[in-house]
């Protein structure tokens, strides 16, 4: 009865390194997906919050009166109004409504809660505030200097932030330096841009429970720090979130914004829901950290790297977010992309009134690698040695254990050096590119490389770096997978549907994803540091495991055999030897449930890396697994116009190993074009703390037709921690594109470029001599 | 302000009416008089194509085109071109972008679908650089456009069985 009739063999299939599509998409694709803009709960109100007038000012006063007075008007709240509101943020220097002062544009004066978003509009029309101003912060350069208006009286120096970081000993390293070389770089604004604009839905039921609906990517961290800004006890706080309509970083931090639809719920009684216009995404939501960051780097005539000094100033903007943290990845890439003996790294980041940096997809490391990736460039030409022979001689190696502490198990970076180096033909593009400098013609082409190590296997940050998964078998062999892990677009549902699959032997089409309520899921850090498909990837592996282990057990016990001859596959159990199918799954699994001792599969996982905490001197294993990658990229430079074109980027990652080849070809395509827009086209300008264009039309994304061709490789490291071999990606493809077009538009044109964005304007500037001569030294 | 019309017009094949005020746009009358919530607000001023509509044949930014002005038309939105089991044309487009990985946020997708199925009944002959121009005025944050232009191409070349 147990055996199938006729005797079936089920041959092995592998799902990974498949094309496996994004099980999201048929939803999406239908414009059925209701993400939180599609939302709405019975008796829900609509919030608005009204910004500053003013970029830096101290608040005489707030008449709400008139605002309060209008027809359809639930609530209105200012300071005043909660006097039990908490500083946010990374540093906790953020009230979400201003009491005393203002200090950016973007800071948040009153709210309101109304029928209709026009009957809360009115009404924050209707809102008459005083202002007196005070003198305006807008260069971080003056921030320290004597006299320079100060931003929070609680830091009169204006600064935020501080990280000094060394190894070995740079006065050294200079000394046994045959070449040293020194330059000012400069790093922009720029913004994530998600499509969906920022939004939440708060609403407390009839015990005072929070409910909010949520684009966080960090759901668990956010029930707790939500928990303290609102004095709640955090298990009376759950978290859904909704399909979010792009990440990229951005949600990391709790925002004003999402307290304030808290505060306008609980006066309101109702539910509220507080949705962005699209200028309001751009003044209010975080940007890029803008740097300015001075490097200063030696080498032998033999090539050998010896020393790097750095110098970084960030302009932290009027509060404190993530993007002040940026230097914990930036060091990361000074001391140990190449083999450098001696580094030594210090930031230090001011309060000024301009818009505030949060995290952002690459967190860092865009800024650093442009500087890097420049001065390699730069130090080879100096000794006369080809670019990427000189990398090739200081790249880092598998067993490498860097000055910072991180130890490199799997590296593939010689790998992706010169499968890029191949396949885009670098030596004799550059070579020739060179030789037609000064030939007729307005149009040169380039070549130039750069290459980048990021975090693959996690960062321990928070006190945990790790997260659950809940594995539960129906009668019918349907799993469904409950994960902390948050999907933000980047398809983790779906490669942890896969990995789960690969164990059990089950098609896709078994599975269901639970992965969005903190109600249900089992903690998860977040989405952040590439981390999910190692963490998660892992954690839903282990579940998985277990199940295998009870199935076979079961299995074992029928057939009166060791379970080591059995195996999963295709729904079935099989005999492992050979094949040969043993009793379909949904039968035993109906047959363990169905009997005296009844029993259902459910197991549970936390997965927690074996990484370390880094020390005070920002030393440490920090990651499980680190990600390389190089990129080389091809431009077209109209000498006449200043118009850089990227013609093609070749791309190789050290991805460990490809699980899902459709949604990582995504991962890197999508990148790519993130970093051709920092590199080429994407500005956000502030002057004297406004922000000039918060919109599409001034703010220029790239569109299709100025994408550049794509080679993407693969380098299959196979991690031995990492899920089936695996290691993150997220973030490292926008990394290495604008140092690598900095590079190409040198080899075009004999002009080096040392701030960003490589806009016709400033090109053109930098061609004819004109550029702004950069130059900074910390105090 | 509150000076409401009624209007007429064919959504989706079905004829309706509806109640708009005269300022609403075409983008908030689908999704808050209508309740169908497949067009997206990406920026409200023409410049994302999130919202991107079909009237009387032609690609449209719903936000752009006030609701009144939809009067005595045909307009079809996402919901339409899903549910759209006649046109071989829409199947192709739903099943490539779902094969080829054009969707990861999926914010922009019902935009990029409704210019994507207008851009092929009017091109039906557009090749890789016509398909990339034709959907220029919609952004895509995500995917880096690469098998967004993947997808389309495919559905032109099963039409024109290449």
């Amino acid at each position: 009865m147990a055996v199938a009739e006729k005797t079936r063999f089920i041959e092995r299939d592998s799902l990974i390194g498949k094309r496996i599509v994004k099980m999201d998409a048929p939803e999406k694709i239908e414009g059925k997906t209701r993400y939180i803009h599609d939302i709405s709960l019975p008796g829900q109100l609509y919030g608005k919050i009204l910004r500053s007038a003013r970029v830096h000012a101290r608040i005489k006063s707030i008449d709400v009166a008139a605002a309060r007075a209008l027809p359809g008007v639930h609530a209105v709240i200012t300071a005043a109004d909660v006097p039990d509101q908490r500083p946010i943020g990374v540093a906790r220097d953020h009230l979400p409504l201003k009491s005393d002062k203002v200090r950016s544009q973007r800071d948040e004066i009153a709210a309101v809660a109304a029928d209709s978003e026009e009957i809360a509009e009115q009404a924050l029309r209707l809102i008459k505030v005083e202002y007196e101003d005070l003198p305006l912060l807008a260069d971080p350069e003056e921030a320290m200097k004597a006299g320079a208006p100060v931003v929070h009286e609680k830091h009169p120096n204006n600064v935020a932030m501080r990280f000094d970081y060394a190894h070995g000993d740079v006065a050294q390293g200079e000394v046994e330096s045959d070449v040293v070389i020194e330059d000012t770089f400069k790093l922009h604004y720029v913004t994530h841009c998600c499509m969906g604009v920022s939004g939440i839905i708060a609403e407390f039921d009839a015990s005072g429970n929070l409910l909010m609906y949520s684009n966080t990517q960090v759901p668990f961290l956010h029930k707790r720090e939500f928990a303290d800004y609102l004095n709640m006890d955090p298990a009376r706080i759950r978290i859904i979130q909704p399909p979010i309509g792009g990440g990229f970083g951005s949600k990391l931090d709790i925002y004003p914004f999402e307290v304030i639809c808290v505060f306008l719920a609980r006066a309101a009684k109702r539910p509220v829901k507080l949705l962005f216009t699209r200028e309001e995404e751009f003044l209010a939501s975080p940007t890029r950290q803008p740097v300015l960051l001075t490097l200063r780097s030696g080498c032998k005539k033999d090539g050998t790297l010896t020393f790097r000094q750095v110098h970084t100033l960030h302009d932290n903007g009027a509060y404190t977010s993530w993007g002040a943290t940026t230097p914990f990845v930036m060091m990361q890439t000074f001391s140990s992309l190449y083999r450098v003996p001696h580094c030594d790294y210090h930031t230090v980041a001011v309060y000024t009134n301009n818009p505030y940096a949060g995290s952002f997809r690459g967190y860092g490391n865009l800024q650093a690698t442009f500087a890097i990736e420049q001065h390699m460039d730069m130090l080879a030409e100096a000794i006369g040695m080809d670019p990427l022979d000189f990398r090739l001689k200081n790249a880092q190696d598998a067993g490498e254990v860097t000055g910072q502490g991180m130890s490199f198990k799997s590296c593939g970076f010689k790998d992706c050096l010169n499968t890029v180096a191949t396949r885009s033909d670098y030596q004799a593009k550059r070579k020739a590119n060179q030789a037609q400098q000064n030939t007729p013609g307005a149009i040169k082409r380039g070549i130039g490389m750069a290459s980048m190590l990021h975090v693959g296997g996690g960062a321990k940050i928070y006190p945990s770096d790790g997260c659950g998964t809940i594995l539960k078998l129906d009668d019918f062999a349907n799993v469904t997978l409950i994960t902390g892990a948050s999907e933000i677009g980047q398809g983790s549902e779906t490669v942890l549907s896969q990995l789960v699959c690969e164990e059990l032997g089950l098609p896709m089409s078994a599975l269901t994803v639970v992965n969005n309520d903190t109600a249900i899921t089992p903690w998860d850090v977040g989405v952040h540091a590439s981390r999910t498909t190692f963490i998660a990837g892992n954690s839903a592996i282990g579940a998985a495991k277990k199940a295998k282990v009870k199935i076979l057990a079961a299995a074992a016990k029928k057939f009166e055999c060791p379970e080591t001859d059995l195996d999963l596959r295709g729904g079935w159990v099989i005999k492992a030897a050979t094949g040969e199918a043993m009793i379909d799954l949904p039968r035993l699994l109906r047959s363990l449930h169905f009997t005296d001792k009844a029993e259902l599969v459910m197991t549970t996982f936390y997965y927690e890396p074996p990484s370390v905490h880094q020390d005070k001197g920002y030393k440490g294993d920090v990651s499980a697994a680190y990600a390389w990658a190089t990129q080389a990229v091809e431009v077209e430079v109209d000498t006449e116009t200043g118009i850089v074109r990227m013609l093609k980027v070749t791309c190789a990652h050290d991805v460990g190993r490809v699980l899902n080849r459709l949604g990582i070809e995504g991962q890197i395509e999508g990148g790519v074009v993130m970093g051709q827009g920092y590199a080429l086209t994407e500005n956000l300008m502030i002057e004297n703390g406004i922000m000039k264009n918060p919109n599409f039309r001034d703010y220029k994304l790239v569109t299709a037709p100025e994408i550049p061709e794509m080679d993407i490789s693969f380098i299959e490291s196979m991690d031995g921690e990492g899920p089936q071999g695996a290691k993150g990606v997220g973030e490292a493809p926008a990394i290495c594109i604008a140092a690598a077009t900095a590079n190409a538009i040198y080899n075009a044109t004999g002009v080096r470029m040392f701030d960003l964005p490589f806009t016709p304007e400033r090109v053109y500037r930098a061609l004819h001599g004109k550029a702004e001569k950069l130059s900074w030294k910390p105090l | 302000m509150s000076l409401m019309h009624d209007i007429d017009f064919t959504l989706n094949g079905v004829k309706r009416r509806a109640t708009v005020r005269a300022d609403m746009s075409a983008l908030d009358m689908l999704r808050d008089v209508i309740g169908l919530t497949g067009t997206k607000y990406g920026c409200g001023e023409g410049e994302c194509g999130a919202c991107t509509i079909q009237v009387d044949g032609l690609s449209v930014n719903s936000c752009l085109l006030f609701a009144v002005d939809c009067h005595g038309r045909e307009v079809v939105t996402i919901e339409g071109l899903a549910e759209d089991r006649s046109s071989t044309r829409a199947a192709a487009l739903r099943d490539a972008f779902v094969e080829h990985g054009a969707v990861q946020c999926g914010f922009c997708t019902p935009g990029m679908m409704m210019q994507a199925s207008h851009l092929l009944d009017k091109h039906p002959h557009a090749d890789e650089a016509a398909i990339k121009r034709g959907i220029e005025g919609n952004i895509c944050r995500c995917t880096g456009y690469k098998k967004i232009v993947d997808a389309i191409v495919s559905v032109g070349n099963q039409e024109k069985g290449v």
